[in-house]
């Protein structure tokens, strides 16, 4: 009904564009959540699976961001309104480190850290905290996800800890998913 | 003969306006007898506790967050607290300094949030803060301005204003240099006044009187006004560990929330929240902020609801005076972070969202991965008191017109600042897990 309404549809934010973090139901079984959670699951009407707007509508562009960053809501809004495409890189953060002059916390600290494979939209916030990227802004374009798993398990990660970290806010996007699937199996 | 029924009168409201989150309310009166008072959630389900199973604890802060864009950092310190209690690791010092100024910013944007752009609009006869904007610019910049400083605090210390990245179980990623923190001095000093501001316009303005008796809960610690630590303690008695939650209070389940309701075992109903706080805690504000709210008419107990405005500007103005100081006495710690001996175990974290008591509580495995979780949130624990101030405020206005007497049961609700996405999901206690 929106979609049908709307001249522009415009998802915001890693719940609209991935599932978010409710996708992880995707895995499990909602009603065993419904009754871990609740004393009378009876009452509880949800949806099975939490998915994106885009797989059920056509979007004509997505926000990233567990939370967006707000100068690209203010981009969006202004190319919109101007009728050009919006400024919104789809390159990974480590093209954010390599701006700010951030040293790569994998290769000089060893800490774990999405950023290759990760869209940029934060400034690379965590790595300037000493971090490792989570990914909140989900998968770049074309990202090598298993090439960066391996790099995680040399590291010393084990698969568990590599399937929850892909398995995130925007964990239902395909290239997180699909490599999440990969090291489940194993 | 036998006489006839009188229509009843209903009023509901499918969808509130001006609460974060999806609730609605209904009442009914027959023959001038309050029958139905019923405030109901039906924000989706969002099942936080299921799914943190099978995570390791050092997600919790960052998974835990995201139940709030108001109050994350609430979020990270109630599971950050209950994990650090599993492990025995005490973050102290410096540290607990930084977690309590983090918490203050928090505290500033989200109390100026909702008595300027929430609440205040209910005063001043307003159906929205944009209305009143427009008649109103200067206080609403002032407003603003006022929740900006609180969310710079945010940002240099947490990263970003939503969803900090700089919380972790033991402490923080990276801490600030002291220079970095004595740049927001000038802006929090400015802040001060503007508190100070906040307080005196809200304590002017006009509050229907009702006194409410309400069991008031909060954490209370013996040396500062709570943020992070202390013993959960009640108007009415209560005085125990945090670890006793589960002891002294219960959860219900019914049909009409999707958030699970609360209440003191063998008692009823209990309010958390600002007025909580205040009431308990009250000797441990500011000199400052105690003669400020005595300025403003508030007693040093204060029953009334609706004055919970004037509550949260003081607390605000205590949260600026609060940061002050901390980075005044800053001194750059050692290290971001304590070591964490991970173990087996059980541990309970509560503290104070700037709604109210927020208590997690966790067991993990040898490893760190989490086995059980249990949220419970200060919105769901008001559900009850939410509900008996509806049926105080209709018997008191049944004189009222419909639309009259609706608005200020709206008005109602939005005193306890409800966040009701935070509310809607929750453990229940007694599961029968077959």
């Amino acid at each position: 009904m929106i979609r049908e309404q709307s001249e522009f549809l415009v998802t915001i934010g890693a719940c609209a564009t991935a599932g978010g973090i409710q996708a992880l139901r995707n895995w499990a079984d909602v009603e065993e959540f419904t009754r871990y959670v609740y004393a009378n699951p009876e009452y509880i009407s949800t949806l099975q699976r939490s998915t994106p707007v885009a797989d059920h509508v056509a979007v004509d562009f997505e926000l990233r961001g567990c939370p967006i960053a707000k100068t690209q809501l203010l981009e969006l809004v202004n190319a919109f309104i101007h009728g050009r495409r919006p400024n919104i890189p789809s390159y990974s953060v480590c093209v954010e480190c390599k701006r700010r002059g951030i040293p790569c916390v994998m290769v000089a600290q060893g800490i774990p850290c999405l950023g290759p494979v990760t869209q940029a939209g934060c400034n690379a916030l965590c790595p300037a905290y000493d971090r490792g990227c989570y990914g909140c802004f989900g998968p770049m374009e074309s990202p090598n996800v298993l090439s960066l798993a391996e790099w995680w398990v040399s590291l010393g990660v084990d698969d568990r800890t590599l399937v929850n970290a892909l398995r995130s806010f925007n964990g239902y996007a395909e290239p997180f998913r699909e490599a999440s699937d990969v090291y489940a199996r194993d | 003969m036998s006489t006839p029924e009188t229509e009843p009168r209903r009023i509901s409201v499918d969808y509130l306006a001006r609460v974060e989150g999806e609730g609605n309310m209904k009442v009914e009166v027959r023959d001038g007898k309050v029958e139905i008072v019923e405030f109901g959630i039906f924000e989706p389900p969002r099942f936080y506790e299921a799914f943190l199973r099978g995570r390791r604890f050092s997600d919790a802060p960052d998974i835990t967050a995201r139940i709030c864009g108001i109050c994350p950092v609430a979020y990270q310190m109630s599971s950050a607290h209950a994990m650090e209690s599993i492990f025995g690791a005490k973050v102290e010092g410096q540290l607990r300094e930084l977690r309590r100024l983090l918490y203050c910013g928090e505290w500033i944007e989200s109390h100026v949030l909702h008595v300027f752009m929430l609440h205040l609009p209910d005063f001043l006869g307003y159906q929205s803060a944009i209305h009143m904007a427009a008649d109103h610019r200067e206080a609403v910049e002032r407003a603003l301005r006022l929740k900006k400083a609180g969310n710079d605090v945010m940002i240099l210390l947490g990263g970003r204003e939503i969803h900090p990245i700089n919380v972790q179980v033991g402490g923080f990623y990276r801490v600030p240099t002291k220079k970095e923190l004595e740049s927001l001095v000038p802006n929090l000093e400015w802040a001060l006044e503007a508190a100070k501001w906040a307080v005196e316009f809200t304590g002017g303005l006009p509050f229907p009187a009702i006194e409410q008796d309400f069991e008031f809960v909060s954490i209370s610690h013996p040396d500062e006004y709570p943020l992070n630590e202390g013993r959960i303690v009640s108007s009415r008695g209560i005085e125990a560990d945090v670890s006793e939650f589960n002891g002294i209070f219960e959860e219900i389940h019914v049909e009409r929330s999707n958030a699970l309701q609360s209440k003191v075992r063998e008692r009823g109903a209990y309010h958390v929240g600002p007025l909580a706080r205040y009431n308990l805690n009250f000797g441990k504000l500011t000199p400052a902020c105690r003669q400020a709210a005595a300025s403003a008419g508030l007693g040093e107990v204060c029953g009334n609801p609706f004055q919970s405005i004037v509550v949260r500007s003081v607390e605000t103005m205590y949260a600026v005076e609060e940061a002050l100081r901390i980075i005044d006495a800053y001194e750059e710690p050692a290290q971001p972070a304590v070591a964490l001996e991970v173990k087996a175990g059980e541990g309970h974290g509560a503290t104070e969202a700037p709604r109210g008591m927020l208590y997690h509580r966790y067991r993990v495995d040898d490893e760190g991965w989490i086995t059980d979780a249990q949220i419970a949130p200060p919105t769901a624990q008001n559900q009850l008191s939410i509900e008996e101030d509806l049926r105080v405020v209709l018997e008191d206005n049944l004189d009222l017109p419909d639309e009259e007497l609706q608005w200020r049961l709206e008005q109602s609700i939005r005193n306890y600042d409800p966040c009701i996405s935070c509310a809607t999901h929750f453990l229940k206690l007694e599961i029968d897990r077959g």
